[in-house]
């Protein structure tokens, strides 16, 4: 049975207490993107500055959510600037890849079940680094749309910003 | 366990004994996370006494058969208990003709939506007012946003006061001119009990109606439909020890004849040709199809088992709990926790939407459920009313029946658990 521990890692806590790139950033030349969790209410505001050369200059995260979601948009800003929009889009798949839930899961009668999504290994070779914390989300279902909020809204800006 | 008999006011006669009533939910014996379970999501659905279990059991085990067709004895009992139930069902909120007025539906949104689509899409057009309250649950908002689409009328809304409750200053104003006024009895998310009869008279006074969303009264206060003067009133079988997939349109039978059938198909027509239908008579002209049959004959045991308990007394212990419970969280968390609507517990359900300073109702959820906890973070589906609380999310505990005072102290001792392990 998951507890706490497998959820609550210390990393993601930090995350949480010290949120990385919050904020807003000028629209243009940053584009802005909404996301909602439609369950909890949550809202994510993604602020995405990609340079001319298609790297993301600056991110900034605005919103309020619980510590899965913040967690998530913040090591998400740290990962992703610097990159490529093509790499920040890689990452993402592999991130969401992680976040799936396998069918295994949904086949346990939802009582108790043993799935711990142990097999549902990054699809790219992409380095998730700090967000393989976020990995025990997988056990707690309910949980997977926080940890992918951010993520969804990074990939709307994402296509914003590059849809000329 | 404790005995809310002897140490609080639950029911006034004495008779009202929670560990008695706990013994008949079989779900409460299970444990959860390795603990016994603390179940606190009643407003959301209801557990089930074994008497409801047994009694769509032996339905299925009997008598199991479509209703109103098939002539052979299992048949014509399955339509006699179904019929059975509709009465009862009339008979516990005091419906005048239990009958032919009310009418099954699958959830309560059916209900709502019913009311909407066929009295409203029949009477509201441009230049005519439906009002509503910032209280509403979404199921009796998104319904009137539909057919105000296609419809052109004008939606109003009665704000609130600081504590949740309605704010009626401009109430005049807002009904005048109204045809209808749609609110909630009881607010899924502060437990407000809303003014019902006194707005049904002014209502009516203006020349509006009254379609009453009642999920969370019925199966809370003793309800009278003809007391409260209200025309329509909708609420679920699963909130009151019922099974899902049944909810109840109650309606005043001259209104409901003069409606126009909602869905179409088989059970609510008297006569189809090649050149159209004529509708049956009530209430089968408002129920196409096959009808949840067990689920009504579960609904008939779910009430057996309340009036045996007797609404009164019902009341009186949910209302010693929620006391109970409001003073043993604010003293034990002071202004670190919120609890969202009237701080007077006879003014509200047991009900409570909780924010606890520094963690979010998600994460407090997820903290609450690892000590077998069950409450709900969300926005209810009542998100208007959370914007206008200025909150994304709540955590909210419901009591009922078979909660005590023991189940306050769970959760309170899971609170101030989640309380350490966020605070920093």
């Amino acid at each position: 049975m998951p507890g706490l521990e497998d959820l609550y890692r210390e990393i993601i806590l930090d995350h949480y207490r010290n949120p990385r790139n919050r904020g807003e950033l000028e629209t243009p030349p940053a584009v802005r993107t909404e996301g909602f969790n439609p369950l909890c209410g949550d809202e994510i505001v993604v602020y995405l500055d990609v340079d001319d050369d298609g790297t993301v200059r600056d991110i900034r995260i605005g919103g309020t959510g619980c510590s899965i979601s913040q967690s998530s948009a913040s090591m998400m800003s740290a990962a992703v600037k610097g990159k490529t929009i093509d790499e920040v889009r890689a990452l993402t798949r592999s991130f969401k890849s992680m976040m799936s839930v396998h069918e295994s899961t949904l086949d346990a009668e939802g009582e108790g079940s043993e799935s711990d999504g142990a097999d549902a290994e990054p699809a790219a070779d992409v380095p998730l680094g700090d967000l393989e914390a976020l990995r025990g989300v997988v056990k707690f279902p309910v949980r997977i749309k926080c940890a992918t909020l951010a993520w969804n809204t990074l990939l709307q800006a994402a296509d914003e910003a590059t849809a000329d | 366990m404790t005995d809310v008999t002897t140490t609080s006011d639950a029911a006034g006669d004495g008779t009202f004994d929670v560990a008695k009533v706990r013994a008949d939910f079989p779900i409460l014996e299970r444990e959860s996370h390795g603990r016994p379970i603390v179940f606190l999501d009643s407003a959301a659905s209801s557990q089930k006494p074994r008497a409801v279990i047994e009694a769509m059991d032996r339905y299925y085990e009997t008598i199991n058969a479509n209703v109103h067709r098939g002539v052979y004895e299992i048949a014509e009992a399955a339509t006699n208990a179904m019929e059975a139930a509709r009465v009862r069902v009339g008979r516990f909120i005091g419906a005048p003709k239990p009958a032919t007025e009310v009418i099954f539906t699958k959830n309560a949104t059916e209900s709502l939506n019913l009311v909407a689509r066929s009295w409203g899409a029949a009477n509201l057009g441009p230049g005519d007012a439906v009002v509503l309250t910032q209280l509403e649950h979404h199921a009796n908002i998104v319904p009137w946003f539909q057919l105000q689409a296609e419809k052109g009328f004008e939606i109003r809304w009665i704000p609130l006061t600081p504590d949740a409750r309605l704010d009626l200053t401009d109430i005049d104003r807002l009904l005048d001119g109204a045809k209808l006024l749609a609110l909630t009895a009881m607010s899924n998310v502060t437990g407000t009990l809303t003014p019902v009869r006194e707005l049904t008279e002014r209502a009516h006074a203006a020349g509006a109606l009254v379609s009453l969303d009642a999920c969370q009264y019925v199966p809370h206060l003793a309800t009278d439909v003809a007391a409260l003067g209200v025309d329509f009133a909708s609420f679920s079988a699963h909130k009151m020890l019922g099974p899902t997939g049944l909810g109840v349109l109650w309606g005043r039978e001259e209104l409901l004849d003069a409606m126009p059938p909602f869905l179409g198909g088989g059970g609510m027509i008297l006569n189809v040709t090649l050149d159209g239908f004529t509708p049956a008579d009530l209430p089968a002209k408002f129920e196409a199809g096959t009808p949840p049959i067990a689920e009504t004959i579960g609904l008939h045991a779910a009430i057996d088992y309340l009036d045996a308990l007797g609404m009164a007394a019902v009341r009186e212990h949910e209302v010693s709990v929620t006391a109970y419970a409001m003073r043993t969280l604010t003293e034990r968390f002071g202004e670190q926790l919120t609890i969202h609507g009237p701080s007077e517990p006879a003014a509200r359900g047991g009900v409570l939407s909780m924010a606890l300073e520094g963690v979010h109702p998600h994460d407090l959820s997820q903290v609450l459920d690892q000590h077998a906890v069950c409450v709900r973070p969300g926005h209810h589906c009542a998100k208007p009313l959370m914007a206008v609380l200025g909150v994304g999310a709540t955590a909210r505990a419901s009591f009922y029946v078979y909660n005590d005072t023991d189940d306050v102290d769970a959760l309170a001792d899971a609170l101030g658990e989640a309380a350490s392990f966020f605070t920093f």
